[in-house]
């Protein structure tokens, strides 16, 4: 990510914020009268974000947030803030994960597949979204690594979207399906009980694997053969790796819920086309569930009954709940539409805008750094002109770690918003100072 | 805020109500000049006897009439089916013993100008999918009356959003999918559900109707085999007209249904969505003189000139349609430029091949509503406008007396994405009253 530092340094100059630590330090931008929507708490009607460093340094009512002398002021009256939203289940980016050779194939990454050019992450930011987690299809038991990226501006390359852990590798989760999609000729399942006793086979195999790994300790001698897929199972089984599994009619997901609790894997429950026939079951197991409303039922038999009235069951049940655009099932610019969808069928607005970004960050395992407006997590918001939840609102702005990387008045940003000619086209590549 | 049912009375007032069946002398003139019919009443000491089955009063904070301003606090009174006042509550009265429904907002019943649904059904399995018979390129003799499944559950489903008519039938995708037919969104039959058919014959001018190793496989041969069949249906229908009785010429179920198109009974309506697309339609409308529908119709905002020069209605591509592919130039915007520019305009559902399995086309006014339609004319779109672009603008699309009576009734601002459709009339009949 490049920095575009030289304008405030010579900014913080003219201003005379000369010491040592000064320089160190991007200007601060505070954020001043708009109504923001912290999510980790209530509404503050008017409020100031104030961030630097990619980070969020201040955040509450005008009255109660100083802003650092020196730091640019930015008039919000009128308008809304609020954390910038994140998508659990999303694949953009032209990806391809795992191929026809087999229906587990836990040895592939995602993220060695994703032109980070594509228009799609466009599109994204216009929508307010901050954080994907972009995922190989359905068509597998399971599909390969998935990989949580934040969409920073003049990406080259997958690494520059990566969110790394304390380990300083980039973090994803692993993703699985069951239901009619895995279904087809051998080698691929044939019925639902085949596709259970794959899974379970490759779990038990892992489990071996793991124990291998844990006896041979620091001695390499001792130490399986590698086994790049096998290796990412285990991570799963460690609880380090989140799975992500799409799941439609009630009975598939009980069925993952029993093979979460046989091999004590995390997992999110996704799309949940039935979820509402088995709220307590899902609440009783304490899995959190990332939904998908569409703006219809149908299309397969075992989506046939998904309904609105998912996020409000799901609500009342007491089980953790996020929204995904699945996209290009749904279209990353009207994400905040999902939310609203939900409340008409009954959800809390509280819950609703929880399930567009917090909710969503727990269950990437993200939730210190991103999903809400508190000092410290990363600099991440949406600036909206009105109400996030209805139909005439825009997006305005999209700010990730402090850069503006969405903007309605540009017009190469606007193209992408609202679609026109030239809107479909992969992004040109950007040549930074070439010819200079 | 949701509406509410209730049974007219009024202490001083004489019920004036005839059975629904019957044609009443002095209720069907009573309404405008009540005082002076209670006096005749009065004197002539008449009581008539409450209905056997009540009528129906629709009362709305704001009635969206689409035949002049919006009426606040507005009354609509039907009758055996059919509108018979509309205007200011202080000016109508209902008579006693009507049943009443409240609601917001009342606006015309909806008018999907261009679907799929009742052909294509929820579970998208080759049993309830009937838009489209790959066995020829062109069939334009196949009816949609033979095929339209009235019970369908997608009907429902559009209906409870407020939908009460749809121009429906085969689907693009073949060079000549076949015929459409114009419904209302009930009735155990399709004999019963019917206002038009034939309503259009459906063709497709874009590669997505394109064979592989078969004709037509270019946009060259798509319009060579459209313009020799047009030829042979022009060829054929003057044989027809100048073989005697005697010995009439042989009957082409194909060949005449073209006919219908050539002789200006029923349009063709031409899917195209590249501009290039577009413009092979108009000169094939040009060239054979039929009635054009452009349908879908993605890059028309580059082709308004010749759009509006050729006088041709634009049935256009659901807002929310996935802008890939040939429609990878979709914007927001286009209905907003369309109706800027004076071309009759109205918002399609389409046809979808997976989820969501139906549109609704209030959904996808609403996308445009906010896009610079602006609230009028989105409605319009969905109503009048497409009432208008299908001729059954006598039936449907507005609140005006003599029409029959299908409303819709709102929460709120129907395109608010939190607002929920209360209750659905299909001519008189209260078809719905669960909001959703």
């Amino acid at each position: 990510m490049m920095k575009r530092v030289g304008a405030p340094l010579a900014l913080m100059i003219v201003l005379g914020l000369t010491s040592a630590a000064s320089f160190a330090q991007e200007r601060a931008r505070a954020f001043v009268g708009a109504q923001i929507y912290p999510v980790s708490g209530d509404p503050i009607e008017r409020g100031a974000l104030v961030v630097q460093d990619g980070k969020i340094i201040g955040v509450g009512p005008v009255d109660q947030v100083p802003v650092p002398r020196g730091a640019e002021v930015v008039d919000a009256e009128g308008l809304v803030i609020m954390p910038g939203l994140i998508c659990t289940h999303s694949h953009i980016g032209g990806i391809g994960g795992a191929d026809r050779s087999g229906p587990i194939q836990p040895d592939v990454r995602i993220f060695d597949s994703i032109n980070v050019l594509d228009s799609g992450f466009r599109r994204a930011v216009a929508g307010g979204l901050t954080t994907l987690n972009i995922m190989p299809g359905s068509g597998h038991l399971l599909s390969g690594q998935t990989i949580y990226v934040k969409l920073r501006p003049d990406a080259r390359r997958i690494e520059d979207f990566f969110i790394l852990d304390s380990d300083g590798e980039p973090m994803g989760g692993l993703k699985m399906a069951n239901g009619t999609n895995p279904l087809r000729a051998p080698p691929f399942p044939g019925t639902r009980g085949k596709s259970a006793a794959l899974m379970r086979e490759r779990f038990v195999q892992a489990q071996e694997y793991m124990a291998k790994l844990d006896r041979a300790g620091d001695d390499p001698e001792k130490a399986p053969a590698r086994d790049i897929g096998l290796e990412a199972l285990v991570e799963v089984l460690q609880g380090k790796r989140i799975v992500h599994h799409h799941t439609h009619r009630h009975d598939d997901i009980i069925t993952v819920l029993r093979l979460a609790k046989e091999f004590d894997f995390r997992v999110v429950l996704h799309h949940v086309s039935e979820a509402w026939l088995v709220a307590d079951e899902i609440a009783a197991a304490g899995a959190p569930v990332s939904m998908i409303l569409l703006d219809s039922p149908g299309g397969k038999l075992e989506a046939s009954r998904i309904s609105l009235d998912t996020g409000r069951v799901m609500e009342e049940a007491g089980v953790r709940t996020a929204f995904h655009t699945d996209d290009w099932i749904t279209d990353s610019r009207l994400f905040l539409r999902m939310a609203a969808l939900g409340v008409r069928a009954g959800m809390s607005r509280a819950g609703a805008l929880e399930a567009l970004t917090l909710a969503g960050a727990e269950m990437l395992d993200l939730e210190d750094r991103i999903g809400s407006l508190e000092v410290g997590k990363d600099a991440d918001f949406v600036i909206l002109d009105g109400d996030p939840l209805s139909v005439y609102t825009k997006v305005l702005q999209t700010w990730i770690e402090g850069e503006k990387v969405f903007d309605r008045e540009d017009p190469e940003d606007r193209l992408h918003a609202v679609g026109g000619y030239g809107a479909g086209r992969d992004q040109t590549p950007y040549f930074c100072c070439f010819g200079h | 805020m949701f509406g509410r049912i209730r049974i007219a009375s009024r202490s001083h007032t004489l019920s004036l109500c005839c059975g629904p069946a019957s044609r009443c002398a002095l209720q069907g003139s009573s309404i405008m000049n009540r005082p002076v019919l209670l006096a005749l009443a009065v004197a002539l000491g008449v009581l008539i006897a409450p209905c056997a089955a009540a009528q129906l009063a629709v009362r709305g904070d704001v009635v969206h009439t689409m035949a002049g301003a919006p009426i606040e606090n507005g009354v609509v009174l039907i009758r055996d089916g059919k509108i018979q006042a509309v205007g200011r509550a202080r000016d109508i009265a209902i008579p006693d013993g009507w049943r009443v429904l409240e609601a917001p907002v009342v606006t015309p019943g909806l008018v999907d100008v261009r679907s799929t649904v009742g052909l294509t059904g929820i579970y998208n399995h080759p049993h309830d999918q009937d838009q489209l018979d790959p066995s020829s390129p062109m069939q334009p003799e196949l009816r949609a009356i033979d095929a339209y499944n009235p019970r369908e559950q997608l009907i429902d489903w559009v209906r409870s959003f407020g939908v009460t008519t749809a121009h429906t039938g085969h689907a693009p995708g073949a060079l000549i999918s076949g015929q459409t037919i114009i419904v209302k969104t009930r009735g155990a039959t399709v004999e019963a559900a019917l206002v038009r058919s034939p309503a259009a014959v459906a063709a497709t001018l874009d590669p997505s109707a394109q064979r592989q190793d078969d004709s037509p496989g270019t946009r060259g041969k798509m319009m060579a085999m459209l313009r020799a069949e047009l030829i042979r249906a022009r060829e054929h229908m003057t044989k027809r007209e100048q073989a005697g009785d005697d010995e009439p010429a042989s009957r082409d179920l194909r060949l005449e249904s073209l006919g219908m198109a050539l002789r200006g009974e029923t349009p063709l309506m031409i899917t195209a969505n590249r501009a290039q697309d577009i413009a092979s339609a108009l000169r094939l409308a040009d060239e054979f003189g039929f009635t054009l529908w452009l349908d879908s119709a993605v890059e028309s905002y580059v082709m308004m000139e010749e759009i509006l020069a050729a006088g041709v209605p634009v049935l256009l591509h659901p807002t929310m349609m996935r802008s890939v592919g040939n429609a990878e130039n979709l914007s927001f915007e286009t209905a907003a430029r369309l109706a800027d520019a004076g071309i009759p305009v109205a918002i399609q559902s389409g046809y979808e091949g997976y989820v969501p399995k139906v549109r609704v086309v209030l959904f996808e006014a609403a996308i445009a509503a906010a896009n610079g339609l602006g609230f009028e004319r989105a409605l319009a779109s969905i109503t009048i406008d497409a009432a208008r672009i299908l001729g059954i603008e006598d039936r449907a699309g507005s609140i005006e007396p003599g029409k029959d009576a299908d409303l819709a009734l709102y929460s709120g601002d129907p395109f608010e994405y939190t607002s929920r459709c209360l209750f659905v009339v299909i001519e008189g009949d209260v078809v719905r009253d669960e909001p959703r």
